[in-house]
């Protein structure tokens, strides 16, 4: 007996309504294919502030954050951007939770000197109005923009070499953080690949730290990104953040959210579409026709204008490390879906929103990212789809950039995918000198643009799945050049792309689809189970 | 070794080619020379907005006529005045370090500028040294006579002096870089492998937009 999350498709089956970018699509999906839907939310703390303050009181191997306080100590608070979730939370967001308990705490020891830094890492710069979404209009009031701001990794004399690790990759971070006696890191993890040592040790740092594990080598052996004892992306930050809590004291907030994506008159989108009453599936057709006729930059407003009522699900706080595997359980409780056999053809919707573009377009390169970084990671255990296997996306794949946010991008794309799309030439060829182009860098620094070096960073995020994935066909791209350009084949319909794919697929295929969004990821397991599955009767399995 | 041309005016300052001229103008040996010096550009100021909408060559050697007559002295001597009081105060936040980051990666720096040669040093010492491509004022006696001489460094002339200094040093286009806020430097960014536009005029954002070039604000504080 397969998890009450996987369905699957019989002769009566109703159409799978799936994400088309801002749009949704509705594909007809052969007898016998497994949609895998996503957990329903975990139950929300009823008390957050509470549970905040129990956590910095009563923190994992670590004394309570009071007892590390003393008079005129140099405090920075370091707090993750808008890149998560997605979509954004509801205000008010946990961070401004945590980060005004923090503050009042600081305040009551005499602890003056505070900063809050954005760590952004090479992301760009969150403006004014998203900062106070995240924080909240007092801190921002109090703060910005001298004691508020976001971390800049260009910053001449910017950064402070804390050492190297045994594997000689360099840490550096923030120079504000660095000269600080306690730094404070309040994060929101969305998904497995957040927080931990990634979020000082990356969000803080610049780019010599960042080349040690964003390049080719490392995101092919990562196996999931999703699942960090099996990344070895992981495992670099993880010796870098060692190097560094050795020589900096840390103290880390670790917050998790359910994935309550829509409020209640959406919230039928997360179900399985066989059990839509009559007025959800008229509202469902609804929705379906309104974004059809709606122009694609009102689809977009009204989706960024509509925050997510996420509930809080787990507050825990002290050393990185031990909070960090108390998160990740939380995690996995709520996204984790048991699933016993790989795929020969993968279904996914991509949405319109990824870490890289919230207020802005999903472009090609991160349309990209989401099929061949995101999706195709959404797993523990052995990858969903078998190697060599056909995964089958839908978006639209057009051709648009915002010009602010990814500049550098545009080149990326248009400029040198057309030479190659090989991640190992394009880091060794272009990447270095891609990343000092002194227009980028401006622009990240000043302006709001990602840096340069970030377009590599999302190709290099698709490598593991180009390298497992025998092909990859999209349905319904509104052009043929993008999709090329990416390395992708075209379908102008789901029908079209399921026949393309069984012709280099075994007879009677497995597909397996992921009906995404909300957040979901899937436990796969390759091999037949012993004793039960989490959530059912059956035996547990062995992953491979 | 790749090169950075920039332009001056507008886009590393807010100043334009009017502003130390009337401070020039305003500092003649007395009063009434001062006043008359004004008084015959006042009167060429609708050719001076006529030319400068139809060719920017033109509109430079109309306003440099009003140079005429200035001892070469006089310029010189003025000149740290008039760098210290036009133009310092109104570089734009962040084009100091725009020009740090582009040494820092090892491009040659060059001003780009129908301004005056004297005026353009005085900004390329205080950026941390640069190249000056400028215009420069015909003498005579050391009298400047109100003419430039050739070439005009103004429009499309902007882009040939570029090839030719990027001829002569040895770098190469496609690796050089360019930054303008003007859409008459559209010439000298198109010849270059990376333009940018800063603080770019409404002609030129549209043309940047187009052209996904580099849009770059310095005239913002971050």
């Amino acid at each position: 007996m397969s998890h009450p999350c996987v369905v699957t498709i019989d002769s009566r089956s109703a159409p799978r309504t799936l994400f088309y970018g801002d749009q949704l699509m509705d594909v007809d999906l052969p007898t016998g294919t497994r949609v895998v839907y996503p957990k329903p939310p975990l139950a929300a703390l009823k008390d957050v502030d509470a549970a905040i303050r129990y956590a910095i009181n009563h923190p994992y191997n670590s004394e309570p954050l009071y007892a590390l306080l003393k008079p005129g100590m140099k405090v920075t608070i370091a707090v993750d951007d808008i890149s998560l979730p997605l979509p954004p939370m509801r205000r008010p967001d946990i961070r401004e939770r945590v980060t005004t308990i923090v503050l009042d705490l600081l305040a009551d020891h005499g602890v003056d000197d505070v900063e809050i830094i954005i760590a952004t890492s090479f992301h760009r710069r969150m403006k004014e109005r998203e900062i106070r979404h995240i924080l909240g209009d007092r801190i921002v009031d109090r703060f910005w923009p001298k004691k508020l701001y976001n971390h800049d990794a260009e910053a001449p004399d910017g950064l402070t070499h804390i050492g190297e690790t045994d594997h000689g990759e360099i840490v550096e971070i923030n120079r504000r953080a660095a000269d600080s006696d306690l730094i404070v890191y309040v994060n929101l993890n969305f998904v497995p690949m957040d927080g931990g040592h990634k979020s000082v040790s990356v969000g803080l740092c610049g780019y010599k730290s960042l080349m040690a594990h964003h390049n080719p080598k490392t995101m092919r052996n990562c196996h999931s990104y999703m699942d960090p004892a099996a990344s070895e992306l992981n495992t670099s930050v993880v010796r870098m953040g060692r190097v560094l809590n050795e020589k900096k004291r840390v103290f880390t907030i670790e917050t998790t959210v359910n994935n309550r994506m829509f409020d209640r008159p959406l919230d039928f989108l997360a179900k399985n579409e066989d059990d839509l009453s009559q007025a959800e599936r008229a509202a469902l057709r609804a929705l379906k026709l309104t974004l059809d006729k709606t122009p694609q930059s009102l689809r977009q407003a009204v989706f960024e204008r509509v925050p997510s009522p996420y509930g809080v699900t787990g507050v825990f706080a002290g050393e990185t490390e031990a909070v960090h595997e108390h998160t990740l359980k939380r995690g996995y409780d709520q996204y984790l879906v048991p699933v016993v056999g790989q795929a020969d053809i993968l279904v996914s919707g991509v949405p319109y929103i990824s870490p890289y573009n919230v207020n802005s377009f999903l472009n090609p390169l991160l349309v990209q990212v989401m099929a061949n970084g995101y999706l195709f990671n959404l797993y523990k255990g052995a990858p969903m789809l078998k190697k060599g296997g056909t995964m089958i996306v839908l978006h639209p794949c057009t051709d648009k950039f915002d010009n602010e946010h990814h500049a550098p991008y545009i080149e990326f794309v248009h400029r040198l995918l057309p030479e190659t799309r090989d991640a190992m030439e394009l880091h060794r060829r272009y990447e270095k000198k891609f990343a000092s182009n002194p227009a980028y860098i401006e622009m990240y620094r000043k302006g709001h643009a990602y840096h340069p070096a970030h377009a590599f960073f999302m190709w290099y995020w698709g490598e593991a799945g180009r390298q497992h994935v025998g092909r990859m066909i999209v349905v319904g791209a509104d052009n043929e050049y993008i999709p090329k350009l990416l390395g992708w084949e075209t379908a102008r319909t789901m029908d079209e792309a399921l026949r393309m794919a069984r012709t280099t697929a075994p007879p009677r295929p497995e597909i397996l689809a992921l009906h995404v969004a909300p957040m979901m990821m899937v436990e796969m397991f390759a091999e037949k189970p012993l004793k039960s599955l989490p959530g059912t009767s059956e035996p547990p399995p062995s992953y491979r | 070794m790749a090169a950075s041309y920039f332009d001056v005016d507008g886009t590393l300052v807010s100043t334009n080619l009017v502003h130390p001229t009337v401070f020039y103008m305003m500092r003649q040996p007395t009063p009434l020379h001062s006043l008359a010096k004004l008084g015959r550009a006042a009167l060429r100021a609708p050719m001076l907005a006529l030319a400068e909408m139809q060719d920017r060559r033109l509109f430079n050697e109309l306003l440099f006529a009003s140079y005429d007559g200035m001892s070469e002295d006089r310029l010189l001597t003025l000149a740290g005045e008039a760098f210290d009081t036009v133009i310092k105060p109104n570089i734009y936040p962040g084009a100091r370090e725009l020009v740090r980051t582009c040494k820092d990666k090892g491009h040659e720096v060059v001003l780009v500028s129908g301004a005056l040669d004297f005026l353009m040093h005085l900004l390329a010492d205080h950026l941390g040294g640069c190249d000056v491509i400028a215009n420069k004022l015909e003498m005579k006696d050391r009298f400047a006579t109100g003419k430039l001489l050739r070439p005009v460094v103004a429009g499309p002339e902007k882009a040939k002096l570029v090839r030719d200094h990027a001829r002569e040093k040895g770098h190469d286009l496609d690796a050089c870089f360019a930054y303008s806020d003007s859409y008459s430097d559209v010439p000298m960014l198109s010849i270059v492998g990376n333009p940018a536009a800063v603080n770019p005029d409404r002609k030129l954002q549209l043309l940047a937009s187009t052209y996904h070039w580099p849009i770059i604000r310095l005239d913002r504080a971050a």
